[in-house]
């Protein structure tokens, strides 16, 4: 297992508010990480200076040896990203948008065609395939939006809420998905939904207020609680230790 | 393919897929038609030339050229797909000069549609067809300066709207910085050396010699200097507030 992302002390501030601050963590290839934490802790800050969208205010991101301040292109040329929410030019069928990606990501020659029909076939957007994209529900734009980020199969993948409105099979091909692509690549998910940390990655990481609060396996995380919860011993991670036996249990 | 020319084919076929590339063409071929006839007098002037056409591209350009530039970047940041481009492996002057160019490439094809007011000058009387197509490259060059401040500004906000009614602002006072309504501003408390220097700036002056024909040198290089400028600018700006 090499290391796909090392992120050293990462720390990102807006004007007077930290929205990170010192985040330290490393994903190998083969693994998957899952990136929990509530809303505004600083989850997608980080996914966005991991993928050169942000600059930090302090800390190095390393992607496959390259600092990604340094060297943005080629951080850029190696991971897959689905920023949050999916964004996707609506005008565009799902064919040109696809096309157009391809044509950014260098796919030349006769492996272009095949990788996209590959992709299309194994998202499961065929029968939107020549609909523009802001006729799509929500699960097929977030679908073109993996789409998107796998097409040129990156070495690295950073998917932020991949299967948010997604309905339940969705979810679940979407599961596979990632853990069919587990074996060779590093991937980082951001997710709300806990049992998918339990489903699907080997590793999660929770941040809150800009800090890290826990890095293990989720089998650790789950050790957390004494009712073997995840939902449990997320909300301790998150509310604080002390707080441990006054957490209300709705 | 380059990045550079994915970018522009992206963008120039986005015109065509929506109804704004069909009403701004339409609306231009039929305001130059109104500007030239009415308020040109290309009739009454008994001469066959298209002076009367051209006089009038400056204050087509100052409304129209905006409506064009004003969601190159704006919309990026609205619908947040400017996570996505730079995000990419995609330089941002590729992605700045590609889309600048894709929306020159649209004006230029609006501006050929205009054709049919060159074969009624040629059926009517015996123009200087040189001088019209000198006309017509000047006309060009021009919009893309209008059109490089229009992307700037679109730079800087997520609304269209602010985008549209701050690029006429400063186009306007670009047509106009030889005339008193600009110059009075600095006339009192800065040295004349500025002032000229304003005065030199003004879209107006350097589109005299064109319209008649006339490809100067430093006119040429003015407007390409002025685009090199505010496209300069807009990479600047989409670096520093890509995310803000």
């Amino acid at each position: 297992m090499s290391e796909a992302i090392k992120v050293q002390s990462l720390k990102k501030s807006f004007g007077p508010i930290h929205a990170v601050r010192g985040v330290s963590f490393d994903v190998n290839h083969g693994e998957v990480l899952g990136f929990l934490g509530p809303n505004g802790a600083g989850k997608s800050t980080t996914m966005k200076m991991i993928t050169g969208f942000l600059e930090p205010t302090a800390g190095t991101v390393i992607v496959n040896g390259h600092d990604v301040l340094e060297n943005p292109l080629a951080v850029k040329k190696s991971i897959g990203y689905l920023p949050e929410g999916a964004p996707a030019y609506g005008e565009m069928t799902v064919k040109s948008f696809l096309n157009f990606i391809a044509d950014i990501r260098q796919l030349t020659g006769s492996g272009r065609q095949k990788r996209i029909d590959e992709v299309v076939d194994r998202i499961n957007i065929r029968n939107v395939y020549e609909q523009s994209i802001e006729t799509l529900s929500k699960g097929y734009k977030r679908r073109v939006g993996i789409a998107q980020a796998i097409l040129h199969d990156p070495d690295t993948l950073i998917l932020d809420e991949p299967t948010d409105g997604l309905d339940p099979n969705q979810k679940h091909e979407v599961r596979n998905l990632i853990k069919e692509m587990a074996q060779d690549k590093a991937i980082i998910i951001s997710t709300h939904i806990l049992e998918e940390v339990d489903a699907v990655c080997s590793r999660a990481i929770i941040i809150a207020t800009g800090e890290l609060l826990f890095d293990g396996t989720p089998t650790e995380l789950i050790a957390k609680s004494d009712r073997n919860d995840i939902d449990h011993a997320f909300r301790l991670v998150t509310s604080g230790k002390s707080d441990a036996n006054k957490e209300p249990t709705s | 393919m380059s990045t550079l020319f994915s970018i522009y084919k992206r963008e120039f076929t986005s015109y065509f897929v929506t109804p704004v590339a069909y009403v701004f063409i339409v609306i231009f071929l039929f305001m130059t038609g109104i500007f030239t006839f009415y308020l040109g007098a290309f009739y009454e002037s008994n001469q066959a030339d298209l002076e009367p056409f051209f006089r009038f591209h400056p204050w087509l350009y100052l409304f129209l050229i905006p409506a064009i530039s004003m969601r190159l970047w704006s919309d990026e940041r609205k619908s947040g797909t400017i996570e996505l481009l730079m995000t990419l492996p995609v330089s941002i002057t590729d992605a700045v000069v590609g889309k600048f160019l894709a929306a020159w490439t649209f004006t230029a094809v609006a501006l050929l549609l205009t054709f049919p007011m060159w074969l009624t000058v040629n059926y009517l009387g015996d123009p200087d067809n040189t001088v019209i197509l000198a006309s017509y490259i000047g006309s060009l060059i021009m919009a893309g300066g209008f059109l490089a401040i229009g992307s700037c500004i679109s730079a800087f906000t997520k609304s269209q709207v602010i985008a549209f009614v701050i690029s006429v602002v400063i186009s306007f006072m670009f047509i106009l910085s030889g005339f008193p309504m600009v110059l009075d501003l600095f006339q009192g408390w800065a040295p004349q050396a500025i002032v000229d220097a304003i005065a030199s700036f003004s879209f107006l002056t350097h589109f005299t010699s064109i319209k008649k024909g006339v490809i100067d040198i430093r006119d040429i290089i003015y407007f390409g200097a002025l685009i090199a400028f505010w496209l300069y600018v807009n990479v600047v700006i989409i670096e520093a507030k890509k995310a803000s």
